[in-house]
Protein backbone atom coordinates (compact mmCIF):
# COMPACT_ATOMS: atom_id res chain seq x y z
CA UNK A 1 0.00 0.00 0.00
CA UNK A 2 1.10 3.54 -0.61
CA UNK A 3 0.80 6.04 2.21
CA UNK A 4 -1.57 8.84 1.20
CA UNK A 5 -1.98 12.44 2.24
CA UNK A 6 1.39 12.48 3.97
CA UNK A 7 2.15 15.78 5.61
CA UNK A 8 4.62 17.24 8.11
CA UNK A 9 4.37 20.62 9.75
CA UNK A 10 5.79 22.47 12.70
CA UNK A 11 3.73 24.34 15.23
CA UNK A 12 3.85 25.28 18.89
CA UNK A 13 2.09 23.29 21.60
CA UNK A 14 2.16 24.28 25.26
CA UNK A 15 5.03 26.63 24.49
CA UNK A 16 7.19 24.03 22.72
CA UNK A 17 7.85 23.68 19.00
CA UNK A 18 6.75 20.30 17.71
CA UNK A 19 6.54 18.46 14.42
CA UNK A 20 3.22 16.88 13.51
CA UNK A 21 3.32 14.13 10.91
CA UNK A 22 0.19 12.48 9.52
CA UNK A 23 -0.50 9.98 6.78
CA UNK A 24 -3.26 7.65 5.73
CA UNK A 25 -2.61 3.97 5.24
CA UNK A 26 -5.60 1.96 4.11
CA UNK A 27 -8.56 3.39 5.98
CA UNK A 28 -6.60 4.65 8.98
CA UNK A 29 -4.95 8.02 9.56
CA UNK A 30 -1.80 7.82 11.68
CA UNK A 31 -0.52 10.91 13.46
CA UNK A 32 2.72 11.23 15.42
CA UNK A 33 4.10 14.24 17.25
CA UNK A 34 7.78 14.85 17.96
CA UNK A 35 9.56 17.62 19.78
CA UNK A 36 11.65 19.71 17.39
CA UNK A 37 14.70 19.49 19.60
CA UNK A 38 15.92 16.81 20.04
CA UNK A 39 13.36 15.32 17.61
CA UNK A 40 11.87 12.55 19.73
CA UNK A 41 8.40 11.21 18.96
CA UNK A 42 6.40 11.30 22.18
CA UNK A 43 2.71 11.20 21.22
CA UNK A 44 0.71 9.42 18.58
CA UNK A 45 -2.86 8.52 17.73
CA UNK A 46 -4.92 6.96 14.97
CA UNK A 47 -8.29 8.00 13.59
CA UNK A 48 -10.79 7.56 10.81
CA UNK A 49 -10.08 11.11 9.64
CA UNK A 50 -7.02 13.35 9.69
CA UNK A 51 -8.76 15.68 12.14
CA UNK A 52 -9.60 12.86 14.52
CA UNK A 53 -6.08 11.41 14.52
CA UNK A 54 -4.43 14.80 14.94
CA UNK A 55 -6.76 16.08 17.65
CA UNK A 56 -6.19 12.93 19.70
CA UNK A 57 -2.42 13.13 19.27
CA UNK A 58 -2.37 16.85 20.04
CA UNK A 59 -4.39 16.30 23.21
CA UNK A 60 -1.85 13.73 24.44
CA UNK A 61 1.12 15.82 23.39
CA UNK A 62 -0.19 18.92 25.14
CA UNK A 63 -0.70 16.94 28.32
CA UNK A 64 2.83 15.49 28.22
CA UNK A 65 4.44 18.81 27.35
CA UNK A 66 2.74 20.51 30.27
CA UNK A 67 4.77 18.26 32.56
CA UNK A 68 8.12 19.40 31.17
CA UNK A 69 9.78 21.71 33.67
CA UNK A 70 12.24 24.47 32.88
CA UNK A 71 15.03 25.39 35.26
CA UNK A 72 17.05 28.57 35.42
CA UNK A 73 20.62 28.21 34.23
CA UNK B 1 25.83 -3.47 -2.26
CA UNK B 2 25.56 0.25 -1.47
CA UNK B 3 25.80 2.93 -4.09
CA UNK B 4 29.29 4.21 -4.78
CA UNK B 5 28.50 7.61 -3.37
CA UNK B 6 27.73 6.32 0.10
CA UNK B 7 29.99 4.75 2.71
CA UNK B 8 29.60 0.97 2.73
CA UNK B 9 27.62 1.06 5.97
CA UNK B 10 24.82 3.09 4.40
CA UNK B 11 22.28 2.08 1.77
CA UNK B 12 19.74 4.29 0.04
CA UNK B 13 15.97 3.97 0.14
CA UNK B 14 16.17 3.07 -3.57
CA UNK B 15 18.52 0.21 -2.79
CA UNK B 16 16.22 -1.09 -0.06
CA UNK B 17 13.21 -0.91 -2.37
CA UNK B 18 15.05 -3.14 -4.80
CA UNK B 19 16.63 -5.58 -2.34
CA UNK B 20 14.41 -5.78 0.74
CA UNK B 21 13.30 -9.31 0.01
CA UNK B 22 16.62 -10.70 -1.26
CA UNK B 23 17.42 -14.00 0.44
CA UNK B 24 20.81 -12.79 1.70
CA UNK B 25 19.38 -9.53 3.05
CA UNK B 26 17.20 -8.90 6.06
CA UNK B 27 15.70 -5.46 6.57
CA UNK B 28 14.76 -4.66 10.16
CA UNK B 29 12.87 -1.65 11.53
CA UNK B 30 13.79 -0.45 15.03
CA UNK B 31 11.91 2.58 16.33
CA UNK B 32 11.83 4.85 19.34
CA UNK B 33 8.05 4.62 19.12
CA UNK B 34 7.60 0.87 19.25
CA UNK B 35 4.18 1.10 17.58
CA UNK B 36 5.58 2.65 14.39
CA UNK B 37 6.20 -0.72 12.76
CA UNK B 38 2.49 -1.54 13.04
CA UNK B 39 1.60 1.74 11.32
CA UNK B 40 3.22 0.43 8.15
CA UNK B 41 6.77 -0.64 7.39
CA UNK B 42 9.02 -1.48 4.46
CA UNK B 43 7.43 -4.54 2.82
CA UNK B 44 9.29 -7.64 3.95
CA UNK B 45 10.93 -5.92 6.92
CA UNK B 46 11.05 -7.44 10.37
CA UNK B 47 10.42 -5.29 13.43
CA UNK B 48 12.42 -5.31 16.66
CA UNK B 49 11.25 -3.75 19.90
CA UNK B 50 14.14 -2.02 21.66
CA UNK B 51 12.38 -2.04 25.02
CA UNK B 52 12.03 -5.81 25.14
CA UNK B 53 14.27 -7.37 22.49
CA UNK B 54 17.40 -5.22 22.39
CA UNK B 55 18.14 -5.08 26.08
CA UNK B 56 18.33 -7.17 29.19
CA UNK B 57 14.89 -6.72 30.74
CA UNK B 58 16.05 -7.67 34.26
CA UNK B 59 19.38 -5.91 34.71
CA UNK B 60 20.02 -2.58 33.00
CA UNK B 61 22.28 -3.76 30.21
CA UNK B 62 22.48 -4.33 26.48
CA UNK B 63 20.95 -7.47 25.05
CA UNK B 64 22.69 -10.63 26.35
CA UNK B 65 24.45 -12.70 23.70
CA UNK B 66 22.12 -15.68 23.96
CA UNK B 67 19.03 -13.50 23.68
CA UNK B 68 20.48 -11.78 20.62
CA UNK B 69 21.29 -15.15 19.05
CA UNK B 70 17.66 -16.21 19.52
CA UNK B 71 16.33 -12.91 18.14
CA UNK B 72 18.52 -13.08 15.05
CA UNK B 73 17.76 -16.76 14.52
CA UNK B 74 14.01 -16.27 14.60
CA UNK B 75 14.38 -13.27 12.28
CA UNK B 76 15.97 -15.60 9.74
CA UNK B 77 19.43 -14.12 10.16
CA UNK B 78 22.64 -16.11 10.24
CA UNK B 79 26.20 -14.86 10.52
CA UNK B 80 26.42 -14.20 6.78
CA UNK B 81 23.18 -12.27 6.37
CA UNK B 82 23.37 -8.61 5.34
CA UNK B 83 21.31 -6.76 7.93
CA UNK B 84 19.86 -3.41 6.92
CA UNK B 85 18.46 -1.36 9.79
CA UNK B 86 16.19 1.65 9.69
CA UNK B 87 13.79 3.42 12.00
CA UNK B 88 12.10 6.59 13.13
CA UNK B 89 13.78 9.70 14.56
CA UNK B 90 16.44 9.60 11.85
CA UNK B 91 17.51 6.10 12.83
CA UNK B 92 18.17 6.61 16.57
CA UNK B 93 17.39 3.04 17.54
CA UNK B 94 18.54 1.63 14.23
CA UNK B 95 21.94 2.96 15.28
CA UNK B 96 21.42 1.48 18.74
CA UNK B 97 20.82 -1.93 17.13
CA UNK B 98 23.80 -1.41 14.81
CA UNK B 99 26.04 -0.67 17.80
CA UNK B 100 24.95 -3.82 19.61
CA UNK B 101 25.33 -5.97 16.50
CA UNK B 102 28.90 -4.70 16.16
CA UNK B 103 29.57 -5.43 19.83
CA UNK B 104 28.56 -9.01 19.10
CA UNK B 105 30.62 -9.13 15.94
CA UNK B 106 28.13 -9.12 13.07
CA UNK B 107 30.12 -8.40 9.94
CA UNK B 108 27.62 -6.99 7.47
CA UNK B 109 25.23 -4.53 9.02
CA UNK B 110 24.11 -1.30 7.38
CA UNK B 111 21.71 1.56 7.91
CA UNK B 112 19.13 2.84 5.44
CA UNK B 113 20.09 6.48 5.02
CA UNK B 114 17.18 8.73 5.94
CA UNK B 115 15.33 6.01 7.79
CA UNK B 116 11.59 5.84 8.10
CA UNK B 117 11.26 9.59 7.64
CA UNK B 118 12.69 9.54 4.12
CA UNK B 119 10.86 6.36 3.13
CA UNK B 120 7.54 7.96 4.12
CA UNK B 121 8.32 11.31 2.54
CA UNK B 122 9.07 9.55 -0.74
CA UNK B 123 5.64 7.91 -0.66
CA UNK B 124 7.07 4.42 -0.93
CA UNK B 125 5.09 1.26 -0.29
CA UNK B 126 4.23 0.34 3.27
CA UNK B 127 3.00 -2.99 4.56
CA UNK B 128 1.21 -3.93 7.76
CA UNK B 129 1.89 -7.65 7.23
CA UNK B 130 4.26 -9.23 9.72
CA UNK B 131 6.47 -11.54 7.71
CA UNK B 132 7.68 -14.82 9.15
CA UNK B 133 11.14 -16.14 8.39
CA UNK B 134 12.66 -19.61 8.31
CA UNK B 135 14.61 -19.96 11.56
CA UNK B 136 18.38 -19.89 11.34
CA UNK B 137 21.22 -20.51 13.73
CA UNK B 138 23.24 -17.54 14.84
CA UNK B 139 26.44 -17.53 16.86
CA UNK B 140 27.47 -14.26 18.48
CA UNK B 141 31.10 -13.41 19.09
CA UNK B 142 32.62 -10.92 21.47
CA UNK B 143 31.42 -8.91 23.20
CA UNK B 144 33.73 -6.26 21.81
CA UNK B 145 33.79 -3.89 24.74
CA UNK B 146 36.15 -1.50 22.97
CA UNK B 147 32.95 -0.03 21.52
CA UNK B 148 31.32 0.61 24.87
CA UNK B 149 32.19 2.93 27.76
CA UNK B 150 31.29 2.15 31.34
CA UNK B 151 31.15 4.59 34.24
CA UNK B 152 34.76 4.10 35.45
CA UNK B 153 36.13 4.90 32.00
CA UNK B 154 34.04 8.06 31.85
CA UNK B 155 35.24 9.06 35.31
CA UNK B 156 38.81 8.49 34.15
CA UNK B 157 38.14 10.56 31.05
CA UNK B 158 36.93 13.43 33.23
CA UNK B 159 39.86 13.18 35.61
CA UNK B 160 42.66 12.52 33.16
CA UNK B 161 41.31 14.24 30.07
CA UNK B 162 42.63 11.34 28.00
CA UNK B 163 39.37 10.90 26.13
CA UNK B 164 37.08 13.54 24.67
CA UNK B 165 33.45 13.49 25.75
CA UNK B 166 30.72 14.36 23.27
CA UNK B 167 27.29 15.20 24.68
CA UNK B 168 24.79 14.72 21.87
CA UNK B 169 21.66 15.89 23.73
CA UNK B 170 19.87 19.11 22.91
CA UNK B 171 21.43 22.39 24.08
CA UNK B 172 18.66 22.76 26.68
CA UNK B 173 19.50 19.37 28.16
CA UNK B 174 23.22 20.16 28.02
CA UNK B 175 22.79 23.36 30.02
CA UNK B 176 20.39 21.76 32.49
CA UNK B 177 17.48 24.00 31.53
CA UNK B 178 15.42 20.84 31.09
CA UNK B 179 15.95 17.35 32.48
CA UNK B 180 14.45 15.42 29.56
CA UNK B 181 13.38 16.12 25.99
CA UNK B 182 10.07 18.03 25.95
CA UNK B 183 7.12 15.69 26.43
CA UNK B 184 9.18 12.82 27.83
CA UNK B 185 9.49 11.79 31.48
CA UNK B 186 12.32 13.19 33.57
CA UNK B 187 14.77 10.40 34.36
CA UNK B 188 17.50 12.19 36.31
CA UNK B 189 17.94 14.05 39.55
CA UNK B 190 20.22 16.78 38.26
CA UNK B 191 20.57 18.71 35.01
CA UNK B 192 23.73 19.78 33.25
CA UNK B 193 26.52 17.82 31.64
CA UNK B 194 29.64 15.83 32.40
CA UNK B 195 32.52 18.25 33.07
CA UNK B 196 34.55 18.94 29.97
CA UNK B 197 32.03 17.47 27.52
CA UNK B 198 31.57 19.15 24.16
CA UNK B 199 28.03 19.80 22.97
CA UNK B 200 27.42 18.39 19.50
CA UNK B 201 23.69 17.66 19.28
CA UNK B 202 22.97 14.48 17.33
CA UNK B 203 20.70 16.30 14.87
CA UNK B 204 23.67 18.16 13.45
CA UNK B 205 24.74 14.88 11.84
CA UNK B 206 21.68 14.88 9.62
CA UNK B 207 20.09 16.72 6.76
CA UNK B 208 16.44 17.80 6.82
CA UNK B 209 15.41 14.66 4.92
CA UNK B 210 16.96 12.46 7.61
CA UNK B 211 20.03 11.42 5.64
CA UNK B 212 23.51 11.85 7.04
CA UNK B 213 25.42 14.96 6.03
CA UNK B 214 28.33 14.45 3.69
CA UNK B 215 31.71 13.53 5.09
CA UNK B 216 33.25 16.98 4.67
CA UNK B 217 30.40 18.56 6.61
CA UNK B 218 30.64 15.93 9.34
CA UNK B 219 34.40 16.28 9.60
CA UNK B 220 34.05 20.05 9.97
CA UNK B 221 31.27 19.67 12.54
CA UNK B 222 33.44 17.59 14.85
CA UNK B 223 36.71 19.40 14.13
CA UNK B 224 35.08 22.67 15.19
CA UNK B 225 34.80 21.17 18.67
CA UNK B 226 38.30 19.70 18.61
CA UNK B 227 37.11 16.17 17.86
CA UNK B 228 39.39 14.93 15.10
CA UNK B 229 39.85 11.27 15.91
CA UNK B 230 43.38 11.77 17.25
CA UNK B 231 42.32 10.82 20.75
CA UNK B 232 39.72 8.42 22.17
CA UNK B 233 36.16 9.74 22.12
CA UNK B 234 33.17 8.82 24.27
CA UNK B 235 29.66 9.83 23.20
CA UNK B 236 26.70 9.99 25.54
CA UNK B 237 23.11 11.24 25.68
CA UNK B 238 20.33 10.28 28.08
CA UNK B 239 19.98 6.50 27.63
CA UNK B 240 22.52 5.79 24.90
CA UNK B 241 20.48 5.66 21.72
CA UNK B 242 21.05 9.16 20.35
CA UNK B 243 24.70 8.75 21.23
CA UNK B 244 24.83 5.48 19.30
CA UNK B 245 23.94 7.51 16.19
CA UNK B 246 26.83 9.85 16.94
CA UNK B 247 29.04 6.83 17.69
CA UNK B 248 28.05 5.47 14.26
CA UNK B 249 28.95 8.78 12.61
CA UNK B 250 32.36 9.03 14.25
CA UNK B 251 33.29 5.34 14.05
CA UNK B 252 31.82 4.24 10.74
CA UNK B 253 31.43 7.39 8.65
CA UNK B 254 34.43 9.42 9.80
CA UNK B 255 36.54 6.38 10.60
CA UNK B 256 37.78 7.49 14.02
CA UNK B 257 39.65 4.60 15.61
CA UNK B 258 38.69 4.68 19.28
CA UNK B 259 35.06 5.65 19.78
CA UNK B 260 32.90 4.34 22.59
CA UNK B 261 29.24 4.78 23.36
CA UNK B 262 28.48 5.42 27.03
CA UNK B 263 25.02 3.87 27.24
CA UNK B 264 24.76 4.60 30.95
CA UNK B 265 24.65 8.22 29.76
CA UNK B 266 22.87 10.95 31.70
CA UNK B 267 20.40 8.57 33.35
CA UNK B 268 23.44 7.15 35.14
CA UNK B 269 25.63 10.22 35.60
CA UNK B 270 22.77 12.60 36.43
CA UNK B 271 21.59 10.29 39.21
CA UNK B 272 24.96 9.53 40.80
CA UNK B 273 25.47 10.85 44.30
CA UNK B 274 28.47 13.16 44.32
CA UNK B 275 29.16 13.06 40.58
CA UNK B 276 30.55 16.37 39.31
CA UNK B 277 28.17 18.29 37.07
CA UNK B 278 28.98 21.26 34.90
CA UNK B 279 26.45 24.00 34.10
CA UNK B 280 25.68 25.61 31.80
Amino acid sequence: MKPEEHGRRQQELAGWPVTIETYKLGAVYHCTIANVDPGARFARADGATREEAESRAIEKATRYLAQTRKFEV
Amino acid sequence: MATQTLPSVLVTTDWVAQHATDAAVRVVEVDVDTTSYDQGHVPGAAGWNWTTELCDTLVRDIVPAKKLEELLGKTGIDNKTSIVLYGDNNNWFAAWAFWQLKIYGHEDVRIMDGGRKKWLAEGRDLSTDKPSFPAKTYKASGPDLSLRAFLPEVQQAVAGKKAALVDVRSPQEFTGEILAPPGLPETCQRGGHIPGAKSIPWGKNCNEDGTFKNLDELKALYAAQGITGDQPVISYCRIGERSSLTWFTMKHLLGFKDVRNYDGSWTEWGNLVGAPVEKP
